[in-house]
């Protein structure tokens, strides 16, 4: 397996599902000549042409809908909007269109678009350009929303999800894409909607995804280290369709639960966990399950203000600390 | 507003003192530090500030006990010095086991609007020990056990008692709040505390004081030394072994070791190894030839450990300590000798860090130096066993079929009999006495 980062991931699969499928093409904003904001788009103009890696003007809404009309008409459309910030511009095209047509209409027509969009924190990009709003597309039923955290993810995820005739949302993170890892070569694709125990533990399960779920790997493999805490980690994958029955099982084996998530906590991708769990697990519970999210605040431009805002490796430990503490048994 | 909460510092910590405030009321405090000294279970440790800001109120006056997560102090912007000082315990009135209803309010059940309680950057600026989220300090709504009083209880504590036919009502909860957890429910299934465990050392009922008397109010860790010696005899079965040792060799050896030691010192302080050391290095070395005896009960399992751990047993003016060295077996005498002096040295001064009293998977009790001949001593659970000592001295003695005067020396093994039977305890101790008889094999 070759060691790549999960832009080079992104790319790779881009190009090799332009090279498997004549119906895949991309669209967006500043994606060919410019090869992307974050480079994700780098030479598929130059191989492919402007038919099928075509640069849009700066209208969200506009651009959606047409990828919406060409792939109801046949095509698969991989958009990508710049930061999932303005992609609540294209906010009417995605939910009342993309996830609607084909229930609405009688199952006459699908509509195979993919929406590949960066989100997330930490780059000093301030308030409107820093956002987790993810769960706002998790709500919408007739979407999928996935959240890949690592390289070898974001590849079979992806070749996944322009091949899957449903919308998808395809959210990446800013601060992933120059990670490293493992990505299994030639033709990979990884069935949307399982989660993945990246890490087995007995002693507490942490529920995570994306950018916070390699926090919360990182987290989990010191606190083995140096304290002997034995964590299981969930990365969840994709939010919508939701993988309980992992997350249940790991509950049931650990008895305590903590969710690391980069978006707010109320009303967050966390409380759907929290709220999975306790319908699900109750009588397996030996403490309340907890939540580490960001501040609820626009996220601050100054970067002490921001880091400060943003949940952290810090702040999951102290979490699970004192999750462990309130179910030691105390002679 | 930040609030200090009493931490837990070590495995066995319910309730902590505030031996002295290195802070007063309205001096500025940073972050780490030194804000109060607190007396736990045996050691003196000091208190960091998880925050900075004024020292607004200080809730808990020195010389108070309170459980472990209460709120002792208040750290703010210092506009609130001065107000709110009658929350204070004071000092001489009884501690309430909750914070009384005009003591600082719990976090709010809900967050309100713009005010997110539970995030972790709210977080961040609540002591580190805080039960953060209102979830875990909110009594579950309309919970009784047997229709009396409320028990608070997880899930799946709730699961394994019901499984076991438990009444939770009996149960001590070491939970926030006092809520029962897994852990409580299954010690109390395996019968090891059925009773509230909080409750100290039984107290005879016909303890009066009378004219004359005078009352001694307990440190802590006279009061963790009565309560669990109380919980060890009266939750661990024990029998006891006493075997008499030829003591000849072990004084000759120590003779030698220590004439060697003297030799090779030059002019510093030579080294010098006691009958107890060469005593402690016997038992780590029949510990290691006898797993069967390095064991833990554990209610429904026995508990095998992989290394040997000897806690040696110091007295202290006020009270008992049992300081553990680690691996015993793997160290030369010279070694466990420093050692122990070391931790009997800091463990007179109160400076013992809570994991060097506690993890031990053996003790040993000598009281030879006190001229005891032989006696039998309590289990330091959940140890499975521990070796009393008494004096070595001249004794005539059958050899050969002649009185000849030899030193000798009595052990008692006290066994916790749900881990080990008598034959068993009587081949360890058969293998203790041939190596404290050979003890050039003990150190071989």
């Amino acid at each position: 397996m070759a060691v790549i980062t999960y832009r080079q991931a992104l790319n790779e699969t881009l190009r090799s599902e332009l090279l498997r499928d004549p119906d895949v093409f991309l669209m967006g904003e500043e994606i060919g000549i410019f090869e992307g904001s974050y480079k994700i788009t780098a030479g598929l103009l130059k191989e492919f042409g402007p038919e099928r890696v075509r640069d849009t003007p700066i209208a969200e809404e506009g651009f959606v809908g047409a990828a919406i009309g060409a792939a109801m008409l046949g095509l698969r459309p991989v958009v990508e909007i710049m930061t999932i910030n303005f992609s609540i511009v294209a906010l009417d095209q995605i939910v009342n269109h993309a996830a609607k047509i084909h229930t609405m209409f009688g199952g006459q027509s699908k509509v195979p678009m993919v929406i590949r969009t960066p989100g997330g924190g930490g780059q000093q990009l301030a308030a409107t350009h820093s956002q987790n709003i993810e769960v706002w597309y998790a709500h919408v039923p007739g979407l999928k929303v996935v959240v890949p955290s690592t390289p070898a993810d974001a590849k079979g995820l992806l070749a996944a999800s322009i091949r899957d005739d449903d919308p998808v949302m395809f959210i990446e993170h800013l601060a992933l894409y120059n990670t490293k890892g493992e990505v299994p070569e030639d033709d990979y694709v990884m069935p949307i909607g399982k989660a993945a125990v990246t890490k087995e533990g007995t002693d507490i399960t942490i529920v995570s995804y994306s950018r916070m779920a390699a926090v919360a790997l990182d987290v989990a493999k010191r606190l083995e280290e140096d304290e002997g805490v034995s964590a299981e980690v969930v990365d969840l994958r994709s939010l919508r369709p939701l993988d309980r029955e992992t997350i249940l099982a790991s509950v049931r084996k650990t008895n305590k639960a903590v969710i690391l998530e980069e978006d707010w906590l109320s009303y967050g991708v966390g409380a759907e966990i929290a709220a999975t769990i306790q319908e699900g697990a109750f009588d397996y519970l030996d403490a309340p399950v907890r939540r580490v999210a960001a501040a609820e605040i626009p996220l601050p431009y100054s970067k002490p203000l921001e880091l400060a805002a943003l949940p952290d490796a810090t702040a999951l430990v102290k979490v699970i600390h004192e999750t462990l503490d309130a179910t030691r048994f105390r002679g | 507003m930040p609030e200090v909460f009493m931490p837990r510092l070590s495995d066995t910590m319910q309730e902590g003192t505030v031996s002295t405030w290195t802070k007063k009321v309205g001096d500025r405090v940073d972050k780490g530090d030194i804000l109060a000294e607190i007396e736990t279970d045996k050691a003196t440790m000091e208190l960091e500030a998880y925050d900075a800001g004024v020292l607004e109120k200080i809730v808990v006056e020195a010389g108070k006990t309170v459980p472990i997560g209460e709120i002792i102090a208040v750290i703010g912007d210092g506009s609130g010095v001065g107000k709110g000082t009658g929350t204070a315990v004071p000092a001489g009135e009884a501690t309430p086991a909750a914070p009384a209803a005009d003591t600082p309010p719990e976090p709010p059940v809900s967050p309100a609007p713009g005010t997110p309680t539970v995030t972790p950057v709210a977080a961040k600026t609540t002591p580190s020990r805080a039960p953060s989220t209102a979830a875990s300090t909110a009594p579950p709504p309309g919970i009784s056990a047997g229709g009396g009083k409320p028990v608070k209880a997880s899930p799946l504590a709730r699961a394994i008692a019901r499984d076991a036919g438990l009444d939770l009502s009996s149960v001590h909860g070491s939970g926030p709040g006092g809520r029962i957890v897994r852990a409580d429910v299954e010690a109390a299934v395996a019968g090891l505390r059925s009773a509230p465990a909080a409750t100290p050392a039984a107290v005879p009922s016909s303890t009066i004081t009378r004219p004359g008397d005078e009352e001694l109010p307990l440190n802590n860790v006279r009061r963790i030394t009565a309560r669990r010696l109380v919980e060890s005899k009266q939750q661990v079965p024990h029998f006891y072994l006493t075997r008499t040792i030829d003591a000849e060799e072990l004084m000759q050896a120590r003779a030698q070791i220590n004439a060697g030691l003297a030799a090779i010192a030059g002019d510093a302080a030579p080294a010098k190894v006691s009958v107890n050391d060469l005593v402690v290095k016997a038992v780590a070395v029949a510990l290691r030839a006898h797993p069967e005896m390095n064991v833990s009960f554990g209610g429904d399992r026995l508990i095998k450990h992989n290394r040997v751990h000897v806690g040696i047993a110091v007295s202290l003016d006020d009270g008992l300590i049992v300081p553990v060295v680690r691996d015993t077996d793997t160290k030369t005498v010279t070694q466990i000798s420093a050692e122990t002096k070391e931790l009997a040295a800091r463990a007179r001064a109160g400076k013992l860090k809570p994991d060097e009293f506690s993890g031990g998977t053996f003790s040993v009790s000598n009281l030879g130096m006190f001229g005891i001949d032989e006696f039998s001593a309590i289990i330091n659970p959940p140890e499975p066993a521990i070796l009393a000592v008494g004096r070595a001295k001249q004794e005539a003695v059958v050899r050969d079929g002649q009185i000849v005067a030899r030193h000798t020396m009595r052990v008692t093994l006290s066994i916790d009999h749900r881990a080990v039977d008598g034959a068993g305890g009587a081949r360890f101790l058969a293998t203790l006495a041939g190596l404290l008889e050979n003890p050039f094999a003990a150190l071989a």
